[in-house]
């Protein structure tokens, strides 16, 4: 039941439905809750048994109905929705005075609480106020520069600064380090943007089949597994090195990509989300059981790390890249190469993207996607069109997968499991299906934001000192999916950019666009 | 002889569709003219699309032949032909009853999807990859110079011209999906020429338009008779339509073939007559009478 706000209902009249609104989702609240929050099972000497807990389960239910109330009140049946000038800093609608009273009250008000907060050292409402303060500043600097320039090319803008930034990133800050002895945490912070680059590169991956292609791919680790397996075998077999083994990885994960395609060609949607789930599990238990080819459980180790023109980065062997150099041994060194390996793999995947999306063949996987009958009846042969579909997003596949090899060092099955498809999928589909730039950000925000929750020291002074945010992270990582799904039903970036254009380009909105039915 | 019998483009023979007991086109034989406009009609469930889906391929023909004569002498069996190689390689494109463009695609793009053929033995992508031979083409397309970058100019230039004719070109950059409905079928006639077909094959061009719109329409495919090297197959309901343009007719009813003529001859043809409104009382109760004894 959404209440809609009807001009001309009496003040009564309102309070009278927002009540009967919010006493009917404590209800929903309560059952919901008494079960989940309301008894406790508590190991006794008796044996088990349930201890109630009414103090939890009636802060909860409150919480929703008085919360439900106030919405009801000021928001949805509101007649100027305390929401709508908070609204407003996304869009380009302008301010009313109104607006205006109500940013200006809430900004002072906030600023108020941070000083006294500050004084007497409270830092939980240090944090909410900050927090607040910071999404008032960041949406009035953007109304700003959307009013003074409201034509600049903004994703382009992004897409090279972002790019920018990546490349000279680590360069700078270990200079700096040098330099002046920061005491920055360089190791921690390389490591976590190896990892989100990896995932940027899998989510550029799988992009060409779900986003572009409109095929449900479940099992995109397969792929990933194909190409670790095979570069740490083939090193730890023969001794061949990672930049050998790594267009022998990439086309292996591509023949799988076509062995699994032929299959599945006649299936769509449901059925082939769940072909290819299978697809995954069935790589993930072969590499378990296989073992006097993989190892099995146990898995390959000493896989060798990548060299620079042959020039290794380990401290041991003698001409080592610091020593030709004339250097002083570092092991960030062999960091930082790895940082730029994966840049430069995951900036590949994606110049090719662009490039292929321009071409026939990227054309035809979307005009797959928007329409196959259509497709065939234009003499495509969609058969062809998928099986290219899938080699190439398994090739990037298989690539992400020998570098994971050769920076783990050690790879076993557990490292290929489903949770890492899910994420993988969730990276495509929160960033936008078929946006290279939404999938980047939505691989930033998932990876790299799932990281900054372990950093969350304001949280431990709101809900007590024993609270740790990690053991949270699902929560907060579900609750913000749900928020993108509500909001941004069609991902992050919500338009498709045409491939060719005559006169003047101009995105096109997902609603009119097919895609892969999740 | 008949007009159409001469040095028919398409000849279709005893082309029977069974779906299980339901046989939805029984043992109908017709020609298809170089450069005429064919209509296929009449009433519901007559069976003219199944027709057309064995043509284009959509269907596999349970009995029949369907002979595609090319005018430099190639012949194909359109029997025995897949979909996709039915519009490539036999030149036949279609449109569909419900439109069936690629609605999150500009006008443009459904353009050069059509011209996915030509583009691709230019890239050189599928001898490329798969072979190794042309890698250089498939290079050049990768970094767009060389013959790619020429062929795709050639077909930015094809859908323009196309684009003229049917009227969009202020409206190449607008995704499909935002056409208005009479514009979508226009459309989707310029994407089915834009494969260089030598049968076009129109289910309902003119469903749901307006007068003023069909009118347009029929110039159109007036337009495309006169000046391209294409025959034209089309179902239609609008018998204004169908009685203006087209050289010669087949009337379908219940899956069999009833008439076989010009405009005039199916036009007073009892049979079609009756299949359209009827026949009178009395022959029913001459018919009953006769099914009794």
């Amino acid at each position: 039941m959404i209440p809609l706000a009807e001009p001309g209902k009496s003040f009564g009249q309102r309070l009278k439905s927002a009540l009967a609104d919010a006493i009917i989702a404590g209800w929903i609240a309560f059952f919901l809750f008494c079960l989940l929050l309301g008894v406790r099972t508590v190991d006794k000497v008796t044996g088990l048994t349930l201890a109630p807990r009414p103090g939890l389960l009636a802060i909860a239910v409150g919480i929703v109905v008085f919360g439900r109330l106030l919405l009801n009140l000021f928001v949805w049946q509101a007649e100027h929705p305390i929401t709508a000038p908070f609204a407003k800093f996304f869009t380009s609608e302008p301010f009313e005075r109104r607006d205006l009273i109500v940013l200006g009250t809430v900004a002072l008000v906030a600023a108020l609480v941070l000083i006294v907060a500050s004084i007497v050292d409270a830092a939980g409402f240090r944090l909410v106020a900050t927090c607040l303060l910071a999404f008032l500043g960041i949406g009035a600097v953007r109304r700003a520069i959307v009013n003074f320039f409201p034509n600049l090319p903004y994703a382009r803008i992004f897409t090279i600064g972002g790019i920018a930034f990546a490349i000279l990133f680590p360069l700078v800050s270990y200079l700096l380090e040098k330099a002046f002895h920061l005491g920055l945490p360089l190791r921690y912070l390389f490591d976590l943007s190896i990892l989100v680059l990896t995932y940027v590169m899998l989510g550029w991956g799988l992009n060409i089949v779900v986003g572009l292609a409109g095929l449900l791919d479940l099992g995109y680790v397969a792929f990933y597994a194909v190409g670790a397996y095979v570069f740490a075998l083939l090193a730890t077999h023969f001794g061949l090195g990672f930049w050998m083994c790594l267009p022998v990885a990439g086309a292996a994960a591509a023949l799988w990509g076509v062995i699994l395609g032929f299959p599945v060609l006649r299936l769509r949607g449901d059925y082939l989300a769940i072909v290819t789930l299978a697809f995954g599990e069935i790589v993930r238990i072969i590499l378990i059981n296989w073992t006097p080819v993989t190892n099995g459980p146990n898995g390959v180790s000493d896989i060798p790390k990548p060299t620079f023109f042959g020039l290794p980065f380990s401290a041991q062997a003698s001409p080592n890249f610091a020593s030709f150099f004339g250097l002083k041994y570092d092991p960030l060194q062999g960091i930082i190469f790895l940082y730029y390996v994966i840049l430069g793999l995951a900036l590949i995947t994606n110049l090719v993207t662009i490039r292929l999306r321009r071409l026939p063949v990227g054309r035809a996987w979307e005009a797959m996607r928007e329409d196959e009958i259509a497709c065939r009846s234009l003499g495509i042969n969609t058969t062809i069109t998928k099986l290219t579909a899938f080699a190439t997003g398994a090739l990037f596949g298989g690539l992400a997968g020998s570098f994971f090899a050769t920076r783990q060092g050690f790879i076993s099955p557990e490292s290929f499991t489903f949770i890492e498809s899910a994420i993988i999928l969730a990276i495509v589909v929160l960033g936008g299906m078929g946006s290279q730039l939404g999938v980047a950000i939505a691989a930033i925000v998932m990876v790299g934001g799932f990281e900054a929750l372990r950093h969350t020291e304001g949280l431990q002074s709101i809900f007590g000192e024993g609270f740790d945010p990690a053991l949270y992270r699902m929560l907060l990582f579900g609750v913000a999916m749900v928020g993108i799904m509500v909001w941004r039903p069609r991902g992050i970036v919500g338009t498709r950019s045409p491939t060719i254009v005559l006169r003047e380009k101009q995105p096109i909105s997902k609603n009119l666009v097919e895609e892969a039915r999740v | 002889m008949r007009p159409w019998e001469k040095d028919p483009l398409l000849r279709v023979e005893h082309l029977t569709m069974r779906f299980g007991g339901l046989v939805a086109v029984d043992d109908v034989s017709f020609d298809v003219e170089r450069q005429d406009i064919t209509a296929l009609i009449g009433p519901n469930g007559a069976g003219k699309t199944t027709v057309f889906n064995c043509i284009t391929g959509f269907y596999k023909p349970s009995e029949g032949m369907m002979k595609l004569a090319h005018p430099d002498g190639q012949s194909f069996n359109l029997e025995r032909m897949d979909d996709h190689d039915i519009n490539s390689r036999a030149c036949v494109a279609r449109t569909f009853q419900n439109i069936r463009l690629f609605p999150g695609m500009t006008v443009l793009e459904n353009l050069m999807v059509a011209q996915h053929n030509v583009l691709t033995r230019a890239s050189g992508l599928p001898t490329g990859a798969v072979l190794g031979f042309g890698i250089f083409a498939t290079m050049g397309a990768l970094l767009h110079i060389g013959g790619f970058a020429r062929a795709e100019r050639e077909a930015v230039d094809y859908a323009r011209y196309w684009l003229d004719r049917v009227n969009l070109i202020r409206r190449a950059d607008v995704p499909a999906g935002e056409l208005p409905y009479g514009e979508q079928r226009k459309l989707e006639i310029a994407r089915a020429m834009c494969t260089r077909p030598l049968l076009l094959c129109l289910d309902e061009p003119a469903a749901g338009l307006n007068a003023r719109e069909s009118d347009v329409l029929t110039t159109l495919l007036c337009d495309i008779r006169a000046k391209e090297n294409v025959a034209i197959l089309l179902i239609e309901h609008d018998m204004s339509v169908v009685m203006r343009i087209s050289d010669h007719l087949v009337v379908l009813d219940y899956g069999k073939k009833i008439a076989d003529g010009s405009r005039e001859e199916v036009r007073n043809d009892p049979r079609v007559i009756a299949a359209y409104l009827g026949v009178p009382d009395d022959e029913v109760a001459k018919v009953e009478r006769e099914v009794r004894q």
